[in-house]
């Protein structure tokens, strides 16, 4: 209570085909900040919730996938507009959730803003830079253009559960793929605000989906999944690990790794140079190559 | 550019009532092709699809024209019946813009006036009404603004990391589009050109631009792997009339993001858009001298290129005028791009889909009023197909619409200045007096502003003017062809290398050709596209470097080892 008002408390839930839900399950889980202070209850997604997530995700692929570069770009970057209206909510959920100082928490959120902006400039570039125009030894054009693969699975890192999140998350919408989201476990309410900034941004309903709850009980579901695409595994706890990458490999799942010498709760995601990569969007890319013959 | 003109096809030829300067009996046109059902759904073709005479239950065909005396274009029914057709007038509102009396130069961030106190009136071509008086710059104004932008770069911009420079460049882009209606407005007011293009081409390929190159600013590195790219210093760059905010896009963009700073030099005639531009960049709370602008004659152009304390020059105009830049250049360090002159061939063959050919043609050759310096200006036509394509090509022409260009259904606005209006004059006059065929359609001309017929020519030859030089005007030169061999030589014919085009069904045939055309920018069965992501530049005496794309950016930046 303050100021002798009580505060309305906000209910984190779950964030499918652009709505809203609790679990479907009905089941949630206590989430506590670093001390151990309960800071709220959470949606313990159930493995129906996950399927849910995936069906909204393909969706809402071919449109994503169709949309203008431009018009992608666009669509990214109004997100980062929108979290700038935000940043003292998302600076006191940062400080709440992971224990960071004022500062800490702020520098964390401005650069969450800024990667979105950074990941945003790719969408119209990177066919350009990672596409070719290849000089077959035949009367041939033959070109190599970058698609989207489709829907991918995103394992939240654990540690960082905002900035962490829209390094990975950023990536893998801006070429076109629809995402479905696992968040950190432990630090998940961050990411349920960010699933309320994309729901009044223009990102199309579906397009990112976010949920939250016990990893143990997701990751094997999403990773295990035939109609996921691709799997960003960066938040995967170490013991999954083995497991989840065999699961992706009976659909032939294309991963977005962390390496292994790269401990979860050391990585500095304030690095730019660390964290702005283009090869984390050429992870869930296929290449295309068009051949056509040239004759009058 | 991508919706041209209604076609209301079988309509009859007005001139054919009006006077003598069709080169096709009169009797040819008449509602000959009512069997064509007209194109419903995007209230364009218009009429009873069943073919069923009149009378039309539409509305807005009762309304009374703005040019009463004209001769009404009609609308063939098949049975010899003709319903008048015309448009209602809907004219652009003119009250969001605010032109002031004056307007200074834009120098360090301020608004100043020349150093000399003079002034110039900036006109509106469709009504010849002084629209304000601008500050004529000159030498020592020019001076004050490369100083200052030596400065900004300097102090400020070339050391700003790319992340801010970017965001920088997005606030524009936002702004553009946050004012686009008052852009468009104020760009067809100070230009000429209808206001549907101002508002769906220029304004947002503007902010396109700007969009797309604020993303670069921080990617340096993955447009030029393994080097280190550094910005050159202050560009001049001088920009020409015909797409006055697009340019000063294609040119500051680029710049920008790469870490440059800028002197631009609009052109005299249509300074507007570059002066509120400067209102953005205040806006957007660009540092002050990182964009100066300054508006003055030819003279003013040259003593800003020639200024030592410029890096980068990058012009857009004539070939003749390119030419002086690149010798008044000669023997500095200074780097130039060019975007000159064009004489595009729009090639169409005998397996081309006609429809999509004749409104890429017209939108070749008309849109802009032809003042594009890569307009579809010489159609080359396969000969077997020629008589039908010209025919329909002049059906089409009776449909296009001349007149107020703040009119939203206009096609072709007015023509930008008094004395390029005398330019296509003299030489549609010349390409008469060397032996070709003229075809206007009889469509009335505002009594006030400088306006011309969207023009056909047959029988030319390549020889002839009209088929060499330049003539920034709506004014087509059609040859022909037989072989695809012929119309890669004919084609290529010119000292020109801007763009062409290439209308055909057969994909290996327009790669065939796309590898033989000397031109910069190749349409196959569309003309006119543009994009921020797309190079554009010319070959041959079109010019050099390209503006657009990734290559775009090559002509901003100085390249270093990483070390």
């Amino acid at each position: 209570m303050t100021g002798g008002r009580l505060e309305v408390r906000k209910t984190y839930k779950l964030y499918v085909a652009g709505a809203f839900p609790r679990s479907e399950s009905g089941r949630s889980y206590v989430v506590s900040g670093p001390d151990g202070t309960p800071l709220a209850n959470a949606a313990r997604a159930s493995r129906k919730d996950l399927r849910d997530a995936v069906r909204a995700a393909r969706k809402a692929f071919p449109d994503w996938a169709d949309r203008t570069a431009m018009n992608r770009g666009q669509v990214l970057y109004r997100v980062a507009e929108l979290m700038e209206g935000r940043r003292e909510q998302f600076a006191d959920e940062l400080r709440a959730a992971e224990g960071l100082t004022a500062i800490a928490a702020r520098e964390a959120v401005d650069r969450s803003i800024d990667r979105w902006v950074w990941y945003a400039g790719w969408a119209d570039k990177i066919s350009q830079v990672l596409g070719t125009v290849n000089p077959v030894a035949a009367p041939y054009f033959n070109f190599t253009i970058p698609e989207p693969t489709g829907v991918v699975g995103v394992i939240a890192p654990e540690s960082s559960s905002l900035l962490g999140l829209v390094s990975r998350l950023a990536p893998v919408v801006v070429a076109g793929n629809t995402a479905v989201v696992v968040t950190s476990e432990t630090r998940p309410l961050p990411a349920v605000t960010l699933a309320e900034v994309l729901a009044t941004s223009d990102v199309p309903g579906g397009v990112i989906n976010v949920l939250t709850g016990i990893k143990g009980e997701l990751v094997p579901v999403l990773a295990a999944h035939a109609d996921v695409d691709g799997l960003d595994t960066w938040g995967v706890p170490d013991d999954l690990r083995t497991g989840v990458e065999e699961a992706a490999a009976e659909s032939v799942k294309r991963l977005g790794r962390r390496p292994l010498a790269v401990a979860e709760r050391r990585f500095d995601w304030a690095n730019d140079r660390a964290t702005q990569r283009p090869e984390w969007i050429a992870a869930f890319l296929e290449m295309k190559t068009v051949w056509h013959p040239i004759g009058r | 550019m991508t919706t041209r003109p209604r076609t209301v096809r079988g309509a009859r030829r007005p001139e054919d009532q009006v006077d003598g300067r069709h080169d096709v009996p009169a009797d040819e046109t008449t509602g000959a092709q009512a069997d064509m059902p007209p194109a419903g759904a995007d209230g364009g073709g218009i009429g009873p699809a069943d073919g069923s005479p009149g009378p039309l239950s539409w509305p807005k065909a009762t309304i009374v024209t703005r040019h009463a005396e004209r001769a009404p274009a009609t609308w063939g029914l098949g049975d010899g019946q003709a319903v008048p057709w015309e448009y209602a007038p809907a004219p652009e509102s003119r009250d969001v813009v605010t032109i002031r009396e004056r307007y200074g130069l834009f120098i360090n961030g301020r608004e100043v006036q020349a150093a000399s106190g003079e002034t110039f009136p900036d006109v509106n071509p469709a009504t010849e009404e002084i629209l304000t008086h601008v500050a004529r710059g000159g030498p020592q104004d020019v001076d004050i603004a490369v100083r200052a932008a030596r400065t900004a770069f300097r102090r400020r911009w070339g050391a700003l990391p790319g992340r801010e420079r970017a965001k920088y460049l997005f606030r524009i882009a936002r702004l553009l589009q946050e004012r686009s209606r008052e852009f468009a407005v104020l760009e067809t007011m100070d230009t000429g050109k209808p206001i549907r293009e101002s508002r769906d081409v220029d304004i947002p390929l503007a902010a396109a631009h700007f969009w797309y190159y604020a993303g670069w600013a921080d990617k340096l590195e993955y447009a030029f792997p393994g080097r280190l790219a550094r910005p050159l210093g202050v560009a001049a760059q001088v920009i020409p009339w015909n797409f006055p905010l697009l340019m000063l896009a294609w040119k500051i963009a680029p710049a920008l993001a790469a870490g440059n700073t800028v002197v631009l030099k609009p052109a005299s005639t249509t300074p507007l858009s570059a002066l509120l531009f400067a209102d953005v960049c205040r806006q957007a709370d660009l540092p002050p001298g990182v964009v100066n602008i300054v508006p003055g004659p030819g003279s003013m152009g040259e003593a800003l290129i020639r200024h030592p304390g410029v890096d980068k020059v990058a012009f857009t105009g004539s070939t003749e005028i390119g030419k002086g830049i690149a010798r008044g250049i000669a023997g500095t360090d200074k780097v130039l791009t060019l975007e000159l002159g064009g004489k595009a061939a729009n090639i169409v063959f005998d397996d081309a889909p006609l429809d999509q050919a004749i409104e890429g043609i017209v939108n070749g050759i008309y849109f802009n009023q032809g003042e594009v310096c890569c307009a579809g200006s010489r159609l080359l036509v396969q000969e077997s197909i020629a008589d039908e394509l010209v025919d329909r090509l002049k059906d089409r022409l009776a449909t296009i619409r001349v007149g107020d260009p703040m009119d939203k259904n206009t096609d072709v606005g007015a023509i930008n200045s008094k004395a390029q209006l005398e330019k296509i004059t003299e030489l549609v006059a010349a390409g008469v007096a060397e032996g070709a065929t003229l075809y206007q359609p009889a469509c009335d001309l505002p009594e006030r502003g400088f306006f011309f017929r969207p023009t056909l020519f047959t029988n030319v030859a390549q020889s002839h003017r009209i088929a060499r030089e330049e003539i920034f005007g709506p004014v087509l030169s059609v040859l022909t062809f037989r072989t695809p061999d012929e119309a890669v030589e004919k084609a290529n014919n010119t000292p020109y290398g801007l763009s062409a085009g290439i209308w055909t069904d057969k994909g290996s045939r327009i790669l065939w050709m796309t590898r033989r055309m000397r031109a910069g920018v190749v349409w196959a069965n569309t003309f006119n596209r543009f994009d921020p992501t797309s190079p554009f530049g010319g070959y041959k005496e079109s010019g050099y470097g390209r503006e657009g794309g990734m290559q775009g950016l090559h002509a901003y930046v100085r390249l270093d080892d990483p070390s």
